[in-house]
């Protein structure tokens, strides 16, 4: 299983200036994932997901994470 | 990825101009997040066509790779990547999906 903090951890890794919230949606392998960034600015919602992505591709590959439902904003 | 099996996708995603991959059927979905995408399509009455990734395990690692998208359902817009689920609630959710839909469809 991965915890919350760890999903955390490899985003903002990836993307450092991001502010990410999780939430278990049914078990630890279902995750809601929400991460703001000003990085996201100007992106299609295609890139600005694959960004997200590119930092849980082992976790996602593996299966560690099952499902990941994902939501990405710019700062107001 | 072997050029038989991006053939083979490339094929699948020209057959239809609205084309899905997903876990299951249309009528009998595997999985919340492929049901998710169909109900959307059907509520907008779009036609689209569907493949199901668990019949066929190269289509199913194959598809991640040539989108660059870890995830299934997939959706596919006149041959470009749409979204996978989240994005296309998104769009629904704002209305955007069916203005774009309709303009690709008639372009």
């Amino acid at each position: 299983m991965i915890t919350k903090d760890e999903v955390i951890n490899l985003i903002t890794k990836k993307i450092p200036n991001s502010k990410v919230s999780v939430e278990n949606l049914k078990g630890d392998d279902h995750l809601q994932v929400t991460v703001t960034s000003p990085e996201f600015d100007g992106l299609s919602l295609v890139k600005q997901h694959q960004l997200v992505y590119s930092a849980l591709k082992a976790e996602l590959a593996s299966e560690l994470i099952h499902a990941l439902a994902l939501k990405t904003e710019t700062p107001n | 990825m072997e050029k038989s099996i991006k053939d083979k996708i490339q094929n699948l995603i020209n057959s239809s101009p609205v084309m899905v991959f997903m876990k299951g059927t249309k009528l009998m979905p595997q999985c919340g997040f492929s049901n998710n995408v169909v109900q959307i399509l059907n509520s907008l009455g779009v036609e689209f066509n569907t493949f199901d990734v668990l019949s066929d395990f190269e289509i199913r690692e194959g598809i991640k790779e040539y989108s660059d998208w870890p995830t299934i359902p997939q959706v596919y817009l006149k041959g470009e990547f749409l979204g996978g689920s989240d994005i296309l609630i998104e769009m629904y959710n704002s209305g955007t999906l069916m203005e774009k839909i309709e303009i690709e469809l008639a372009s």
